[in-house]
């Protein structure tokens, strides 16, 4: 009775799950020729001729809208990867193991759930996955507090989480994991990205007053941009944090006011962020002149299907995104064509995100040569892709966290479709957004990612 | 039998046996066919069926008795919850201390908001439980962060080293009873069907099969009957003489641990905590389980958490895809129109389906799935007797 | 002292909509005795009159631009309105930027309408039930409301904004000889509209026989009822109205806030606060609660208060709703016996 699998299929199909195990508990000694021969001993080990995807994204709740796009993306990625539709970014993917039959040659099929964007739901939906459906990898989300508790059940349960849209440090910073992957940004390269640019269209000279979404993220993403802005020569005159369940910010907003604060930092995200934006618009700070100066606003994390719902409030202001779709790199456009014909609208970089968390999962099997965790793992460690979008990339052994260059973009003026709200200002080069894994801002040097877990 | 009655006896008997076989009762279809979607014998939600289940028994001793209407019930969940996932982070991560302070912990917590609230009724006192459950929400989720983790919650890391077990370096520990695991499980695969017994499922069941004795003792004691009569008229029991204050909150307090006992089960199956435990809707969701089974019944609470849950965790799991597999047989174009109809029910308009669901069992069936049940059982028995008119109109459903 | 003017300014803003809201929720509850957790809907399904006048107005043809692309590189189809087509560029987009305003019309007899078909359908069968069912159903009602918007309009919020006539900030402090005070003209409006809004209710009450019939009714139903007075009828009108004045709060606050689905599931807990802390069935509670912790909430949102009691943002309205029901037992202005069992 003292077999740890959370599973069911593998061991139902396999029938020896127990006799591959002993051998896999150090995995490390293993180099990525042995793994080859692996198609045991591990959580759901695929059988036959298909293998199983868990696609877990909100569906209900505030981040429902990004959810639908993410599952347009995680469905155009198995129809890609069966070799339907027209490929997507596999032709421009430097890699060259995706072939359209699969992964592994086996069929990819996939199951949904929905977080309701509440740890608890969400672990619930991916352990139905897990027990029920057999999937190998879970993959999705839209906020940081479900991809953290998803990414240490998948560690528990001995599957590849592969993290959808999360920007908290702490994904892959004190909540790291041996069995979690990140491809979206973070927010300690947001404010690495920002700070020159602010520091260059609005002086160095500045005070910034930061409204603060007040859970983990909103702390994160507050503690980089004071960082990076203070670094820039800037004052931080407050920090003020707000209730998530806000909805009007009148209150917060218009004591802004009355101190000398010149910029205005809105750390918020989603339903937060639009409101915030727009109270801070409707009072007029952005015609306010303080000590001389225009007053400023800054939205350190953007996201295009957001700012649509901020209407022209956006215009003008300054933030960062993980990618947008007027991008003109080979990668991008393949992207965009593919998920533009199909949907009838471009993609928003939640369905970026997770269309190359999938390509980038499947291509990684296909050169361990095995669906083992361990194997998988290995093969994405320290690895280095080009094509996908954002340029030259590496994901980094050391935290399992993506680095590429960082789009800052500002609201268009002069939008000319309702899906052309942001106009990439500056690529951040990734050095200058590039950090050691033990930064005080990922946890210091007690962030660990543990060891890789196969389960079963 | 057990010092109840024979119906009784009957009834916990009848839900003794459902707890044992719910792992071949709730996967009547075969692996890979279309209709496995259904299935819900597997671990994680067998685990929520039973716990929700204790959540919603304790909630009816409360509600259901009394009749004071508690809308802040999550919070002793959520508080039972972290005071577990302590214990299991600092001492041992054997479940049992963890579900004793859940209960202990829920229970002082019960103690302070019930001494206050129930110092006023109705929906006076439903309001100050939400205050409470909702100011606990907030702090849980920002201020509190250092004690519980905040939005992301609390999890057991591989640099938790509980006292009392001894875990490899780098290890990272998990929820045991003496040394048996909670995801362990004994796999039995007969012909196309596949049947899993887990042993955190069945551990949450034995608990659930006391609580549930328990509330059968409580409702047919004494201390039951004070209860009732603080619903039907607590004033003519003041004039009495009787003070029926000690009486509710010991009502309240019991519920209250029944909730913490809910949430330390909820952190030995997954030990994950989080803050929207505690959230307005969770408290919600208790409320609507004992209505939609039958306020007052002893089993009504169970169906009605097994109902909800099913629908959260199967229904909102549908997608068009499976839809368009199901239908496959139709032609295309009656395909297409079928899964269109359906479309706006499953998958992320679950809680559309929920909300129909919730609206259709209170117009037409105001005792919940109990009431429902008698229905369909007086239906059978008038026609075997030919006639003649069940006596069970008229008894209150048990 | 800015500061504290700005509060209160921001207080009473706040406190409109609150007050709104559980003016509405009082009137269903004091008329009909029906506890309407679908209050909250009605007030979102007003914000979406605004937001579907505004999506009708802009109703559009598309015009293909040759000179420009859109995303995938085609000629970019350009949506023309029709009532370009019809008034001119200008007038047409002056009609449409005034879409908010003339949603107030709009709204009316959408709201009256469902307001009706609500309470023929559905809540004159639950009168006589339990407080806990009706709580229940209109609940499930709220839910299947909520997510009817979400299918047709999705999880996001939509941008409504106020006329730009209105849409500017003024500096109010200049008005009291303080300096500083910007305040936005549309939520001046809303509080204006606000108190209109609650003006007229109680005059309705006060001055009118119909409007006696209904404050009797409130004091004892079933007395009026044996007098013969045909209480049904004037139950369906009040929850209309009732209806009405969830709905026209709800256009008027769409600039506010962009509407989204949920709009109405979150002011519901707080209006119920509100309600209670008013007082059970009172009117005048109803709307002195709602400006009460209106103001309350947007003093402890002051980032000084804040540095002293973290947290105290997060929690204000449950604490005061708390300290009140502690020390006035049926809250600011309750009757005995009202909802007390």
């Amino acid at each position: 009775m003292s077999k740890k699998n959370l599973t069911r299929r593998g061991v139902l199909k396999t029938g020896a799950a127990g006799v591959g195990a002993a051998g896999l508990a150090t995995p490390t000694l293993f180099t990525g020729a042995v793994w080859a021969d692996g198609h045991t001993g591990f959580t759901n080990a695929p059988e036959g001729d298909t293998v199983t995807l868990g696609f877990n994204v909100p569906q209900s709740g505030p981040y429902a809208d990004e959810g639908a796009d993410e599952l347009r993306a995680y469905e155009l990625a198995v129809e890609h990867l069966n070799g339907g539709g027209d490929g997507g970014m596999i032709p421009t993917f430097s890699s060259k193991t995706l072939e359209g039959n699969g992964i592994l040659g086996k069929k990819v099929e996939y199951v949904t759930g929905d977080t309701q964007t509440k740890s608890d739901a969400a672990r619930a939906s991916a352990k139905s996955m897990i027990e029920k459906d057999g999937a190998i990898m879970i993959t999705g989300g839209s906020s940081s507090g479900v991809a953290v508790a998803v990414q240490a059940l998948c560690q528990e349960a001995g599957v590849i989480f592969m993290a959808g849209l999360t920007h908290s440090n702490d994904t892959t910073g004190k909540d790291r994991k041996a069995n979690g992957f990140r491809h979206f940004f973070n927010s300690y390269m947001s404010g690495a990205a920002l700070a020159p640019v602010l520091a260059n269209a609005y002086g160095k000279d500045r005070k910034a007053y930061h409204l603060t979404a007040d859970y983990n993220w909103g702390y994160t993403t507050e503690e980089a941009v004071v960082q990076a802005t203070e670094a820039m020569g800037w004052e931080t005159v407050n920090a003020v944090k707000t209730p998530l369940t806000q909805t009007d910010f009148s209150s917060y907003v218009a004591p802004v006011l009355q101190t000398d604060a010149d910029i205005l930092v809105l750390n918020h995200y989603g339903g937060n962020m639009i409101n915030s934006l727009t109270s801070a618009v409707q009072f007029g700070l952005r015609d306010k002149v303080a000590n001389g100066k225009n007053f400023e606003i800054v939205v350190p994390l953007y996201s295009r299907l957001m700012a649509r719902g901020a209407g022209a409030n956006v215009k003008g202001i300054f933030g960062s995104t993980n990618w947008h779709w007027s991008l003109t790199d080979a990668g991008s456009k393949a992207f965009v064509q593919s998920f533009g014909t199909k949907y009838g609208f471009p993609p928003s970089q939640a369905a970026h995100t997770t269309y190359v968390q999938t390509l980038l999962y499947a291509d990684a099997v296909n050169r361990a040569g095995s669906f083992n965790p361990c194997a998988v793992a290995e093969a994405l460690e320290d690895f280095e892709f080009d094509g996908l979008g954002n340029g030259k990339t590496l994901y980094r052994g050391a935290d399992h966290q993506c680095f590429k260059d960082v789009l800052v973009v500002k609201g268009k003026e002069n939008p000319t479709s309702e899906f052309d709200l942001l106009e990439v200002v500056e690529v951040t080069p990734v050095d200058q957004v590039t950090y050691d894994p033990d930064h005080p801002q990922m946890g210091g040097a007690e962030a660990t990612l543990g060891s890789c877990n196969v389960g079963a | 039998m057990l010092g109840l009655n024979a119906k009784d006896a009957g009834l916990f008997l009848l839900v003794t046996i459902m707890v044992i076989l719910a792992p071949l009762i709730l996967n009547p279809f075969p692996e890979g066919s279309e209709l496995a979607q259904f299935n819900a014998g597997y671990p994680d939600l067998m685990q929520r069926f039973v716990i929700f289940g204790i959540f919603a028994i304790g909630f009816n001793i409360l509600f259901g008795l009394t009749g004071y209407l508690s809308f802040g019930h999550a919070a002793f969940l959520g508080v039972g919850s972290y005071a577990a996932i302590w214990m299991m982070k600092l001492l041992t991560l054997n479940v049992i201390p963890a579900i004793i302070m859940a209960v202990i912990f829920a229970g002082l917590f019960a103690l302070l908001v019930g001494f206050v609230s129930l110092r006023r009724s109705g929906i006076y006192f439903s309001i100050l439980t939400l205050a409470f459950a909702q100011m606990s929400y907030a702090l849980a989720y920002s201020v509190l962060t250092p004690l519980t983790g905040g939005e992301t919650g609390l999890q057991i890391k591989s640099t938790d080293s509980p006292l009392l077990s001894n875990l490899a370096n780098g290890e990272i520990g998990r929820a045991n009873l003496f040394g048996l695991e909670m995801g362990s499980s004994f796999e039995w695969g007969v012909g196309n069907w596949l049947f899993t017994f887990n042993a955190g499922y069945y551990i949450a069941g034995i608990v659930m099969l006391m609580a549930f004795y328990m509330s059968i003792r409580i409702f047919r004691s004494p201390f039951g009957m004070m209860l009732r009569a603080v619903k039907s008229n607590q004033q003519r029991m003041n004039y009495t003489g009787l003070n029926s204050k000690p009486y509710t909150l010991a009502a309240f307090v019991i519920s209250g641990m029944y909730a913490g006992l809910a949430g330390g089960l909820l952190v030995a199956m997954d030990t994950q905590v989080g803050p929207e435990r505690m959230f307005w809707t969770a408290s919600g969701e208790v409320v609507l389980m004992s209505i939609l089974g039958g306020v007052g019944t002893l089993i009504g609470p169970v169906l009605g958490a097994g109902m909800i849950k099913y629908m959260e965790n199967i229904i909102s799991k549908i997608n068009d895809n499976i839809l368009h597999q199901w239908f496959a047989f139709l032609p295309d174009g009656m395909e297409d129109f079928v899964v269109f109809l359906i479309h706006p029910f499953i998958g992320k308009g679950w809680h559309l389906t929920l909300g129909l669901v919730f609206m259709a069992v209170v117009i037409f069936l105001p005792g919940g799935l109990v009431e429902g049940g008698q229905r369909i059982g007086r239906l059978f028995r008038r026609k075997k007797r030919d006639g003649a008119v069940g006596d069970a109109a008229k008894t209150p459903a048990e | 002292m800015e500061v504290i003017v700005l509060q209160v300014l921001n207080g009473l803003d706040k406190g409109s909509a609150y007050a709104l809201i559980a003016l509405g929720l009082t009137l269903i509850f004091g008329t009909l005795g029906v506890v309407n957790f679908a209050h909250g809907a009605l007030f979102m399904i007003g914000a979406f009159c605004a937001v579907t006048l505004n999506r009708i107005l802009s109703l559009s043809h598309e015009v293909i631009d040759p000179d420009k692309t859109d995303f995938l590189g085609n000629p970019l189809a350009v949506n023309v309105p029709y009532v370009y087509d019809w008034f001119g560029e200008a007038a047409g987009q002056g009609i449409i930027n005034w879409s908010v305003p003339l949603a107030l019309l709009f709204s009316i007899p959408i709201m009256i309408i469902v307001g009706i078909a609500m309470e023929r359908g559905l809540i004159k069968h639950f009168y006589k039930r339990p407080h806990a069912d009706q709580i229940l159903v209109t609940f499930g009602l709220a839910i299947v409301l909520a997510e009817i918007i979400k299918y047709y309009y999705g999880a996001n919020p939509i941008p409504t904004p106020a006329p730009p006539a209105f849409s500017g900030s003024f500096d109010f402090g200049a008005l009291i000889g303080l300096e500083n005070i910007i305040y936005p003209y549309w939520r001046i409006i809303y509080f204006s509209f606000a108190m209109i809004i609650i003006a007229a209710v109680f005059a309705f009450l006060q001055f009118t026989t119909f409007g006696m019939v209904v404050r009797a009714g409130m004091v004892d139903r079933e007395t009026v009822g044996m007098l013969g007075i045909n209480i049904d009828k004037r139950f369906t009108i009040m929850f209309a109205i009732a209806a009405c004045v969830a709905g026209l709060a709800g256009v008027m606050y769409a600039p506010i806030n962009s509407p989204d689905y949920n709009m109405g599931m979150h002011f519901l807990v707080l209006s119920f606060v509100v309600v209670v802390v008013g007082g059970m069935g009172s009117l005048p509670g109803a709307v002195l609660a709602g400006f009460l912790l209106g103001i309350l909430e947007s003093f402890a949102s002051l980032g000084v208060v804040i540095d002293l009691l973290p947290g105290i943002n997060q929690i204000i309205i449950y604490l005061v709703a708390i300290v009140v029901l502690l020390t006035r037992p049926r809250g600011l202005m309750g009757r005995k016996g009202v909802m007390e069992e």
